[in-house]
């Protein structure tokens, strides 16, 4: 896993809050290592002690105002624009940027769909990285949605594939490339396991997730057949200067930590035609 | 209405007072817990990263005890159907452990799902009015119904009964029996349904397979009697209640049959993987022989078909498990060697390789070990405390002053 900086913003503000990091990003460490390393029960007494007085005075990560929240579904348009308006407000703390949430909702007669021409992949990513750029993903640990694989030409067996090929230059001789992510299946496994209904189908298609209702069980991961499913192992990071302020609440907003994220077809640009 | 909180003060003091072995024991059992705890608050602070879960491998340690824990649950039905079906009188004696042992297991397994849990907070999605549960769609959402039933009906068969006890009433039959029957067959259900919210998905081939719930009842009832022999000999040893030797008898059996037919399933399933040899056969060709070089988990699996063999070898001859020691031995093997080959054996593989080929390899993290020791310990801790006042109840040194 890589990374270990937990540093953000808002709690750099905060003394208490400093220190709390501090403590956890010591305990961390501790926590990682194999266990037959000697020094871990002692370094976590030490960092016992302060972790524990430190999170009886630092507090919840979640207010009473989330924590009754509604589901999506069961939302007035008051409900929302309340709810929205608190996601604004807590981006601008964290982040120090302006950012809209918005909601736009499917549209009548249309079905979405995607294609891609295996032959023209290259196995450049760019794409990867446009989704993550354009969709707020953690940047540390870094969450993105599409997994290219380079395979043999000839052969499908992805096992023998790789999603970890590097170089100078793609393609590769004698390779080809398969870039897989959420299929927005018709029947999604997904979505029948989620024992909360936090994950649907709309009408459009687009399999969304509501990431304030997720309860982080990760199910729905062990129930994709394509892999498409990330879960938030800690606090998303992205760097200030990269948050994109056009957010979806049900799409790009910045997720928060314990909750599962998928692709959801940019429908905060793709329900507005562009 | 007195008399009942007079009920839980004699229980608690009964529970948390004794011998200075049991004083060191729960002593040890509650610095666990603490441990574990506190481990447990970190996670909830920087989130499940303290975990060697990732992308990949999404479900681990937790995930596998919780599985294991289920049989567990589960096998008590096998000291509750001889005694109110079959009126074995001697197991009447020991039955109301069996069936605390099954609440105690419950709780166990709640707290690995909530431990494993991103936003345990939200559990009020599950609720009734406040949430919105998936049910009957999702097998999570069955599972949690069934395992909090269990729950419900393994803490009111034997508070019921020794409240009665303990008042030095004759329990109404109405008022335990019904729970009784339906507790047989939902025992059943718990693991039936547990097996069901791994095989029913088409993009895990490991686990997608119709004798996964046949398999873990079996190995449950393997597992299970083997933890009660272990249980009934502490209590042997430690108390002054005397297990009778029937009751032995009885859980040997249940193991002797049911640990051969567990391999006999494995066999079928081997089979079923390794004849076949399509592409679906790498998890298990990861869990038994390695792939590509990554064969993390396959000194465990051997370790353990190796462990449950030995424990047949050992409940099959009557020289040795006649032998006190040997008989802990066996059960001891037989629970290890079940633990493994379900809990780790199961869960890890199936998500080694992902559907997209990536090849992720994962142990428990210390972290993880901790919260995973801690939530044993704190079973370990409850179940001594409701064995030793259901022993007193039973015996009949706890009883109400009138």
């Amino acid at each position: 896993m890589p990374g270990k900086s937990i540093s953000d913003e808002s709690t750099q503000k905060r003394p208490q809050a400093r220190a709390l990091r501090r403590v956890e990003a010591e305990v961390e460490t501790a926590l990682k290592t194999p266990i037959d390393r000697r020094g871990f029960l002692k370094r976590l007494g030490a960092a016992g002690a302060t972790a524990t007085a430190a999170v009886a005075t630092g507090g919840c990560t979640t207010s009473w105002d989330t924590f009754f929240q509604k589901h999506y579904k069961e939302m007035t348009d008051e409900d929302k624009e309340r709810v929205f308006a608190r996601i604004e407000k807590e981006a601008e703390k964290r982040f120090g940027r302006r950012v809209t949430v918005s909601d736009p909702g499917p549209l009548d007669g249309v079905s979405f769909a995607f294609c891609i021409s295996l032959s023209l992949c290259n196995g450049n990513r760019k794409c990867v990285h446009a989704c993550v750029e354009e969709n707020n993903q953690s940047r540390n640990p870094a969450i993105q949605y599409i997994k290219v694989v380079e395979l043999d030409r000839g052969t499908l067996n992805l096992e023998k594939g790789t999603a970890y090929y590097e170089g100078d230059s793609v393609p590769a001789a004698d390779k080809v490339y398969l870039p897989m992510q959420c299929n927005q299946c018709d029947n999604p496994p997904c979505v029948k396991a989620c024992p909360v209904e936090a994950t649907w189908k709309e009408k459009d298609g687009i399999v969304v997730i509501d990431y304030d209702w997720c309860i982080g069980c990760r199910y729905c991961m062990a129930a994709c057949p394509y892999e498409a499913r990330r879960f938030n192992y800690r606090e998303p990071q992205v760097p200030r200067a990269d948050i994109n302020p056009n957010q979806g609440y049900l799409s790009n907003r910045v997720r928060p930590k314990g909750v599962v994220e998928k692709c959801h077809f940019c429908l905060h640009r793709t329900r507005n035609g562009h | 209405m007195r008399t009942y909180f007079q009920y839980w003060r004699d229980m608690l003091r009964c529970a948390f007072t004794g011998s200075n072995v049991y004083y060191a024991w729960i002593a040890l059992l509650v610095l666990l817990t603490a441990s574990g705890l506190a481990v447990y608050v970190i996670q909830l602070r920087v989130g499940l990263a303290v975990t060697n879960l990732t992308q990949q491998v999404s479900w681990g340690a937790y995930i596998a005890n919780f599985t294991f824990l289920v049989g567990v649950a589960a096998a008590a039905v096998l000291l509750v159907v001889p005694t109110y079906v079959y009126h074995r009188e001697d197991i009447r004696e020991v039955v109301l452990i069996a069936e605390l042992m099954a609440a105690t297991a419950i709780v166990m397994c709640l707290l690995f799902v909530t431990v494993d849990l991103g936003r345990p907070e939200r559990f009020i999605h599950f609720l009734p009015f406040l949430g919105r549960l998936n049910f009957p769609l999702s097998m999570l959402a069955w599972d949690v119904i069934v395992l909090t039933g269990y729950l419900l009906l393994n803490l009111h068969v034997p508070g019921y009964l020794l409240y009665q006890l303990y008042r030095g009433r004759q329990p109404a039959k109405a008022a335990y029996l019904p729970f009784v029957f339906l507790s047989i067959f939902w025992a059943i259900s718990i693991h039936t349904v547990t097996a069901f919210l791994y095989g029913g998905f088409g993009g895990r081939p490991f686990w997608n397979t119709a004798i996964m719930a046949p398999r873990f009842l079996v190995s449950a009832f393997a597992s299970g009697p083997a933890i009660l022999i272990l249980v009934f000999v502490a209590i042997d040893r430690f108390t002054d209640i005397e297990i009778r030797e029937s009751i032995f008898k009885f859980l040997r059996r249940v193991i002797s049959i049911a640990l051969p037919l567990n391999f006999f399933l494995l066999g079928c399933e081997l089979f079923k993987e390794f004849y076949t040899d399509s592409v679906h056969t790498a998890s298990a060709e990861y869990l038994f022989f390695g792939l590509f070089g990554h064969g993390l988990l396959v000194p465990y699996i051997w370790s353990a078909l190796a462990m449950s063999g030995a424990a047949i070898v050992i409940f099959s001859t009557e020289r040795l498990y006649r032998d006190r020691r040997w008989l802990i031995a066996g059960s001891a093997l037989c629970v290890l060697g079940v633990w493994i080959e379900k809990g780790m054996g199961l869960i890890i593989p199936g998500f080694i390789p992902t559907p997209t080929g990536d090849l992720v390899e994962y142990t428990p993290s210390a972290g993880e070990f901790l919260i995973c020791l801690g939530i044993w310990a704190f079973g370990a801790l409850i179940f001594t405390a409701m064995a030793k006042v259901a022993l007193a109840i039973q015996h009949g040194r706890l009883r109400a002053q009138t």
